[in-house]
């Protein structure tokens, strides 16, 4: 791969929130990087952190409950977290757009699809009205929504979810933004629906050569779209590598099983494995290593300390203090 | 927009076949017309407007048409439909249509130019009032929904109360104190605004902790002002505002729409709270608007269906506010009509001239129920949710 230097880079962010006396730790030092024309997908069970880590990228924790306690996000030279509203709003949607999960709330009910999209535009841009209406069209068409001219006065509730979702898109590409934040954009999709958005987002990303930062839970999705995965749990990054190192020599034991719990044909007919327990609370998150309560590789050493990233070679890494020790050690 | 479908028509988009479109004013004229109880609302409230309109040009003047000033003791107390004796009457003095149409009241004046005449009052006192009380309403209820978690500091409560003290005080003529008071607050403003430029120093004393610390959100200060107002009873705060100020139209819609936004901004707070949490409005902050375009722009035309209904029902209440005011007395000053002050004159005479407390009072009767009917159906037609159901 030959796009090397980073776009967006965030380095050691912590988020925290306040609520009722506890400090929920949502977002514990994660550093991560997405270059350019590359798709970084970040994965993670509900609750660990993806979604807020996305938020932050854009500013748009909501600042009493949270804050962003330390770390940077450097987004092509500048550290967003210093920037003020005003330099934030510019960037927004002109430079990094988002995509959210679910189509069905995202657009506003009182206003036709065409004034939505119209509006990401003019919010950055000075553009008379015709080349305003044939722009909107060319975007719908882009998308893939049928016969746009028409369906461009529609108002979201006359729309399938599918094309609803294909709306955010149209409206996230409006800007020609050089990163596409997506936070679960084919959660609330049915399969088919599932594969046209991906394959849409695809060859967008090819054609306008963007970077995409895609958020999911389904591996079976991250698979087929993500030149380079981070694993995420409980607020930390435990494993990061391109897709090949992930899908076929994942080193940690959370990435394991969730590799595991994966349906495949080879597994046809026998019980699908799981992860025992659940997320911790991030509030009250475990001592040493958060994953070892559920891990079944866990050693003595795993309440006590946790090391940090390990490397194995070509932007494999990982983290984990097992992965310390021989194997069969007494746990 | 012809010019525009021209010209992309010899593009290849996919074109396939599309039931003929509505315009949003055509789906609205559908499923109001399913409504006749509104549209019986909305057409005499139309009619209203009309006569009230008219009424105020036909009442005014040197020489109106309709004088509802011109007594005629003679003729007092004439029913309803009744023929002028011409000759006890001047030739100016006889009614225009030539009959009393809604009878004479106890000084022989014709009742039916007192209505025109006091339309007027009932119409703009309506929408004057209910106009400031929804500017307001939608004002601090759009503040409390949307920046009510932010909170106000110690200091700058401090110092608006102090502002508005130093203020009062001059106003009640101890001048020396109230403008040392003010001279004070300005001197703060001044301070806090050097010492931001050095705010480096790490140790605070602590009047100045104090003084910097959260004491309310603007959300709790808000709604706790709404709480205390609903507190008083309106209708005599009121009669005693009206009992301070000079006697005039003007001063009763102001007064009832200062007094009657407290339900409008409950309303439009509840729908900033649940709307501010919507998908669409992170997605909007997400493509870059700023706060003030995503209030009005996105939240706003979101919110402003109940408000709407509350306003034509408030409209009604407002009337309603007047007429009563007037009939004790405190409303517009007496050789104005009113609809209050013809009823409140017609109910020493109820036994011997009942036309004139029924007639104000059925006109009342109409017209609010007219407003309330067209509310409702407003309402309906307005949430989506409810007009699924036809």
């Amino acid at each position: 791969m030959t796009h090397d230097r980073p776009l967006l880079c965030v380095e050691n962010l912590k988020v925290y929130f306040q609520s009722n006396g506890a400090r929920a730790h949502a977002v514990d030092g994660i550093s991560f990087e997405v270059r350019e024309k590359e798709t970084v997908c970040i994965v993670g069970e509900s609750g660990c952190g993806k979604t807020v880590s996305a938020l932050s990228i854009l500013g748009l924790i909501p600042t009493p409950p949270g804050e962003i306690v330390d770390g940077q996000i450097i987004f092509s030279g500048q550290n967003l977290i210093n920037l003020d509203e005003k330099a934030m709003q510019k960037i927004r949607g002109n430079h990094i757009s988002m995509v959210f999960q679910e189509p069905l709330t995202s657009l506003n009910p009182v206003f036709t699809i065409g004034d939505q999209i119209g509006e990401a535009v003019r919010t950055h841009q000075q553009i008379d009205t015709e080349a305003l209406f044939q722009y909107c069209v060319q975007l719908l068409n882009d998308v893939g929504i049928p016969s746009p001219k028409q369906r461009i006065n529609d108002y979201p509730h006359q729309l399938s979810g599918g094309q609803r979702q294909r709306v955010m898109i149209a409206m996230a590409l409006a800007c020609d933004p050089d990163l596409i934040i997506a936070d679960e954009p084919t959660t609330a999709l049915d399969v088919t629906v599932q594969a046209q958005i991906l394959a849409l987002l695809r060859s967008i990303q090819k054609k306008r050569s963007m970077s995409v930062l895609y958020i999911s839970h389904d591996l079976g999705v991250v698979s087929a779209i993500a030149d380079r995965i981070y694993v995420m749990y409980a607020g930390i990054m435990v494993e990061q590598g391109n897709t090949d190192q992930i899908f076929r020599s994942a080193r940690h034991p959370y990435t394991q099983g969730l590799l595991a719990s994966l349906p495949s044909p080879s597994k046809r007919g026998k019980r699908l494995h799981s992860i025992p327990g659940t997320v911790p609370n991030p509030a009250y998150k475990p001592k040493g290593c958060p994953f070892h309560p559920r891990c079944r590789q866990k050693i003595l050493s795993c309440q006590q300390e946790y090391p940090g990233m390990c490397d194995y070679g070509e932007g494999h890494l990982a983290r984990c203090p097992v992965l310390f020790k021989p194997k069969g050690y007494p746990g | 927009m012809n010019m525009v479908e021209k010209k992309l028509s010899n593009d290849f988009y996919i074109e396939s076949p599309l039931p003929p479109k509505r315009t949003r004013m055509q789906e609205f004229q559908r499923h109001f017309g399913q409504n006749r109880l509104a549209i019986l609302g909305l057409f005499i409230f139309i009619l209203f407007f009309c006569c009230a309109v008219t009424g105020l040009f036909l009442t005014s003047g040197s020489r109106p048409i309709f004088d509802p000033a011109m007594v005629r003791l003679q003729e007092k107390l004439r029913p309803p439909l009744a023929k002028p004796n011409l000759d006890s009457l001047q030739p100016q003095e006889v009614p225009a249509l030539g009959v009393y149409l809604m009878g004479t009241d106890d000084l022989g004046r014709d009742v039916f130019a007192r209505m025109l005449q006091g339309a007027w009052v009932s119409l703009t006192v309506g929408f004057v009032a209910v106009g400031i009380s929804v500017l307001i309403g939608i004002f601090m209820g759009g503040i409390a929904g949307y920046f009510g978690q932010h909170h106000i500091r110690t200091d700058h409560i401090l110092f608006t109360l102090a502002l508005i003290l130093g203020t009062g005080l001059v106003i009640v003529n101890y001048t020396f104190i109230g403008i040392v008071i003010i001279l004070l607050c300005l001197a703060y403003i001044f301070y806090s605004c050097l010492a931001r430029h050095e705010s480096t120093e790490k140790e605070t004393p602590v009047l100045k902790a104090v003084l910097h610390s959260n004491a309310v959100s603007v959300d709790t200060l808000i709604m706790r002002i709404v709480d205390i107002m609903l507190c008083f009873p309106s209708f005599f705060l009121i009669l005693t505002v009206v009992a301070l100020l000079p006697a005039s139209i003007y001063n009763i819609m102001i007064v009832i729409g200062l007094t009657s936004w407290m339900g409008t901004t409950r309303f439009v707070r509840a729908e900033f709270l649940s709307l501010r949490e919507q998908d669409f409005v992170a997605a909007a902050k997400a493509l870059g608007l700023s706060n003030f375009r995503i209030i009005f722009r996105h939240i706003m035309p979101n919110a402003i269906a109940p408000v709407l209904v509350s306003a034509t029902i408030g409209i009604a209440s407002a009337i309603l506010t007047e007429a009563g005011l007037s009939f004790l007395g405190f409303g517009v000053p007496p050789p104005h009509a009113t609809w209050g002050n013809i009823l409140s004159n017609g109910k020493n005479f109820i036994f011997d001239a009942p036309w004139l407390t029924f007639i104000p009072g059925v006109a009342i009767l109409i017209v609010v129920l007219s407003f309330n009917l067209f509310g409702e159906g407003l309402r309906d037609v307005m949430n989506p949710k409810l007009r699924e159901r036809h």
